[in-house]
């Protein structure tokens, strides 16, 4: 699946995208923070602190216990700041 | 009742007359027009004083939640039109940042649905400020406050 990483996210990750394909273990949008967040020092950067990361599915918000099988692409990124 | 919903993301800076007579002309039936800008403050201290903001949104995701909640507003309100502009990229103080323009017959209904709209975009369209000062360049923390504004339209 797609993954999209925006503004401090996609800083201390060091990419904007990329596509990755986690374990069957790997339920839900918390499961995959976890999984990402063992994949480099970078990765536990970002998201050090999981309740802040804001997730959508498909340009939907979701919440971290939504299952994520079927999605084809996945963004993570900080508190929304526009306006 | 014709209504008319216009929403752009865009690098280029807009004019707010222009919009807002987009909204009205050769039309009869407006009374009024609210508008909200959105202007980028530079600031009154002299060390952190705000030099420039870039605002980076997420492609197709952000025009989606604007559209979802500019539908929202035309169906809780009788509006005739809304038409939201928010710019992405680098802006400088005194420049624009956004508009939300909404149009009815009357005052009341125009509003509420821009305070709603306002409310509604600042929690949850997925627009990113980064900062520039003397000092260097920081993200813009998200203030809770803008979770409440927006949660005060629930429905129960």
């Amino acid at each position: 699946m797609k993954v999209v990483y925006f503004a401090w996210v996609r800083e201390r990750i060091g990419k904007a995208e990329e596509t990755v394909e986690p374990p069957a273990g790997v339920r839900t949008v918390g499961d995959l923070i976890g999984w990402l967040s063992t994949r480099g020092d970078e990765y536990a950067y970002a998201f050090e602190t999981p309740k802040v990361i804001r997730a959508a599915i498909d340009h939907t918000h979701v919440r971290p216990d939504t299952v994520i099988a079927g999605a084809r692409e996945i963004a993570f990124f900080p508190p929304m700041t526009g306006g | 009742m014709t209504s008319n919903v216009t929403i752009r993301i865009q690098d280029a800076d807009f004019d707010v007359n222009r919009e807002i007579a987009a909204l009205t002309t050769s039309r009869t039936d407006i009374g009024a027009v609210v508008t909200f800008s959105g202007i980028c403050r530079g600031g009154e201290g002299a060390g952190d004083a705000t030099t420039a903001l870039t605002l980076e949104h997420y492609p197709g995701m952000a025009e989606a939640e604007i559209a979802r909640h500019a539908d929202e507003a035309m169906n809780r309100w009788p509006l005739t039109g809304v038409t939201i502009v928010h710019r992405v990229g680098r802006i400088l103080p005194g420049e624009n940042i956004m508009v939300v323009l909404t149009a009815s017959a009357h005052r009341q209904a125009a509003f509420q649905a821009a305070e709603f709209l306002m409310d509604y975009l600042k929690a949850h369209a997925p627009f990113w400020k980064r900062e520039e000062t003397a000092g260097g360049s920081n993200w813009i923390a998200a203030k809770t406050d803008d979770d409440d504004a927006a949660a005060r339209w629930d429905k129960n």
